[in-house]
């Protein structure tokens, strides 16, 4: 009898293996879930983006070369004007432009915070960062239309919208992002290169800008271009100041457009199907390639920099 | 055993929040922005009037509207257009019911002095002819062009009656006209068009040949840039859409709501206008 019992329990399935088998059944279908949602939206936009080349007879050479967007109207030889040029500069310029100013402010707060007062940096800085990664993107939009903008046409002229608003837009929102990553970049450098260098009589700045910052680089830069990724992708707050024109930006303050600005204006306004819907998938599908190229130059550079 | 009682439990609670809906009819209505405030107090009222009956209504545009109701998603497609016009929509699927009539004015900011210009001056700024107020009598101040996003009925409506086939020139654009509004009152030298109810006193209408923007000339068509507001159905409309579109048409909402939100009643209309742009009195009219 008592063998019986023994035989049964080893052969029956413990309540323990059960949860297992349950919780393994639970994080797979979870996993399977999100990846027929990613790939289902990447071939749903990539679909309705190459229609426009394909069904709508639009050359893809115009799109990235020409400047004429009027997908409802058609050009001499009965192609659509879609010309994305000037979202596809004014795309670049708002996001190189924002990270160029963003940068020696993000790299100056993480030393700070880091190296120089680590208890205050942490006390004051830290929630300070935090908050401006809670500020909603309308939010920084509405104060870029009603203080940026009148400031920027008060003393560099124009009508206030352009590229420039935008940048300085995008410049506080970026911040946040590429602080608080360069701050885990220069906390991830070991504390022996720090002493090292110290013992070798470095003083504190020499080390800073010569042990630890360097050892540091491929994080910040990582850094850097998630805060571009952030700023590519960003739409609301940048519609509200760059004006939209879909004009070849002539400065930084004459009215320019952004793919997300194009894209957010056109999608009530389309008919499912229709050319002009059509041309803005392929905004939507450039969109989504720049930002598949940037999350593959941040694994490039974190692979190929991590410290060994 | 607990485990999966308290996943079972889950579950059977997400069926139920997802199978939970209004008790009673109800419908949707989406589209058009501009006609948005107009179907949502028409549906409150309604739902007051009518217990167990619930209009939805949302926003999108008119382009959603119209593929929305010409696909069948919802129950009426709200447009500032007609359905013809709009590339992509099979208009004869659709019927049409117009519920108010919206002008279309030019705003200009408030330190321009004009405040008059004939159509051909008016064609001319938007064509880029000119771009000086200097030009057309007014200050040294360039003049900045603020457009709607293309396809948005306001800018289809001024198109049509202002442009005349002319093409605009590229220039801002702005995706609400409550945004467009705003930035003609806060810069210099700008220029735009809202519909009638967004008119205020931050920003200047303009009279086009001797004509005022107001109602009354509206109505006479001597003020030619209007355009109907457009509620869609998808073949006749049936059951509560029915019921709804009448509402909207009767007295209680073309006097009352209609008057208040700032459109104009279509029963008020002396003319009528076709979707080619003939124009006829209304029979039944002195």
């Amino acid at each position: 009898m008592a063998e019986d019992k023994i035989r049964e329990s080893l052969l029956k399935e413990s309540k323990a293996s059960k949860r297992e088998k349950h919780g393994k059944i639970l994080s797979y279908s979870a996993i399977i879930l999100i990846v027929v949602v990613v790939v289902s939206i990447f071939l749903f936009v990539a679909t309705r983006g190459i229609a426009t080349f394909t069904v709508n007879k639009g050359s893809i050479i115009d799109f990235f070369t020409k400047s004429q967007w009027n997908p409802g109207a058609t050009d001499k030889g009965g192609h659509p004007l879609i010309g994305a040029l000037p979202m596809i500069v004014g795309s670049f310029a708002v996001t190189v432009l924002s990270a160029i100013v963003a940068t020696p402010f993000a790299i100056a707060a993480a030393i700070y915070m880091v190296e120089i007062s680590p208890r205050r940096g942490y006390k004051i800085l830290q929630p300070v960062i935090e908050l401006l990664v809670g500020i909603p993107s309308v939010v920084y939009g509405f104060v870029g239309l009603s203080v940026v903008v009148p400031f920027i046409r008060n003393h560099f002229g124009g009508t206030g919208f352009g590229i420039l608003a935008g940048t300085l837009v995008l410049f506080v929102m970026i911040l946040p992002t590429a602080t608080s990553m360069s701050v885990d970049a220069l906390r991830a450098v070991p504390r022996y290169y720090r002493e090292a260098s110290l013992a070798l009589g470095a003083t504190r700045w020499q080390t800073i800008y010569k042990v630890v910052l360097r050892a540091a680089v491929p994080g910040i830069m990582t850094a850097v271009i998630f805060g571009m990724s952030r700023a590519f992708g960003e739409a609301l707050a940048v519609q509200m100041v760059i004006g939209n024109a879909t004009l070849l930006p002539q400065n930084l303050v004459s009215p320019a457009s952004t793919l997300t600005s194009i894209l957010t204006m056109g999608m009530g306004n389309s008919v499912m199907g229709s050319v002009s819907n059509n041309a803005l998938w392929s905004l939507a599908l450039l969109l989504l390639l720049m930002s598949l190229l940037f999350n593959i130059l941040v694994h490039r550079i974190s692979k190929k920099g991590a410290l060994h | 055993m607990k485990h999966n009682k308290f996943w079972l439990l889950l579950l059977a609670g997400l069926f139920f929040l997802t199978g939970c809906k209004q008790q009673g009819a109800a419908i949707t209505a989406v589209g058009s922005s501009a006609l948005q405030p107009l179907v949502e107090a028409a549906g409150e009222r309604y739902s007051k009037d009518h217990a167990g009956e619930f209009v939805n209504v949302q926003g999108g545009g008119s382009g959603t509207g119209l593929s929305q109701i010409q696909s069948g998603a919802v129950d009426i497609g709200n447009s500032d257009l007609y359905a013809e016009e709009k590339s992509g929509i099979d208009a004869k699927k659709l019927v049409d019911h117009r519920v108010a009539v919206v002008g279309v004015t030019p705003i200009v900011n408030k330190d321009i002095p004009i405040k008059n210009l004939t159509m051909v001056q008016l064609r001319g700024i938007f064509s880029g002819r000119y771009t000086n107020w200097r030009q057309l009598g007014g200050p040294d101040v360039p003049i900045v062009i603020v457009n709607r996003a293309s396809g948005s009925g306001t800018r289809v409506t001024f198109e049509r009656w202002v442009m005349a086939k002319t093409p605009t020139k590229s220039a801002q654009e702005q995706d609400s006209t409550g945004m467009v509004r705003q930035i003609v009152s806060s810069t210099p030298g700008a220029i735009s068009y809202v519909a009638f109810p967004y008119v205020d006193k931050t920003v200047k209408t303009i009279s086009v040949d001797g004509v005022a923007p107001t109602d009354a000339n509206v109505q006479t068509n001597k003020w030619v840039i209007w355009s109907y507001e457009h509620m869609y159905t998808k073949g006749p409309a049936k059951g509560l859409a029915k019921r709804f579109v009448d509402y909207v048409l009767s007295d209680t909402v073309q006097q009352e709501i209609v008057k208040k939100l700032g459109y104009i009643a279509v029963n008020e209309m002396k003319v009528e206008r076709d979707l080619a742009g003939h124009v006829r009195e209304r029979a039944g009219q002195s």
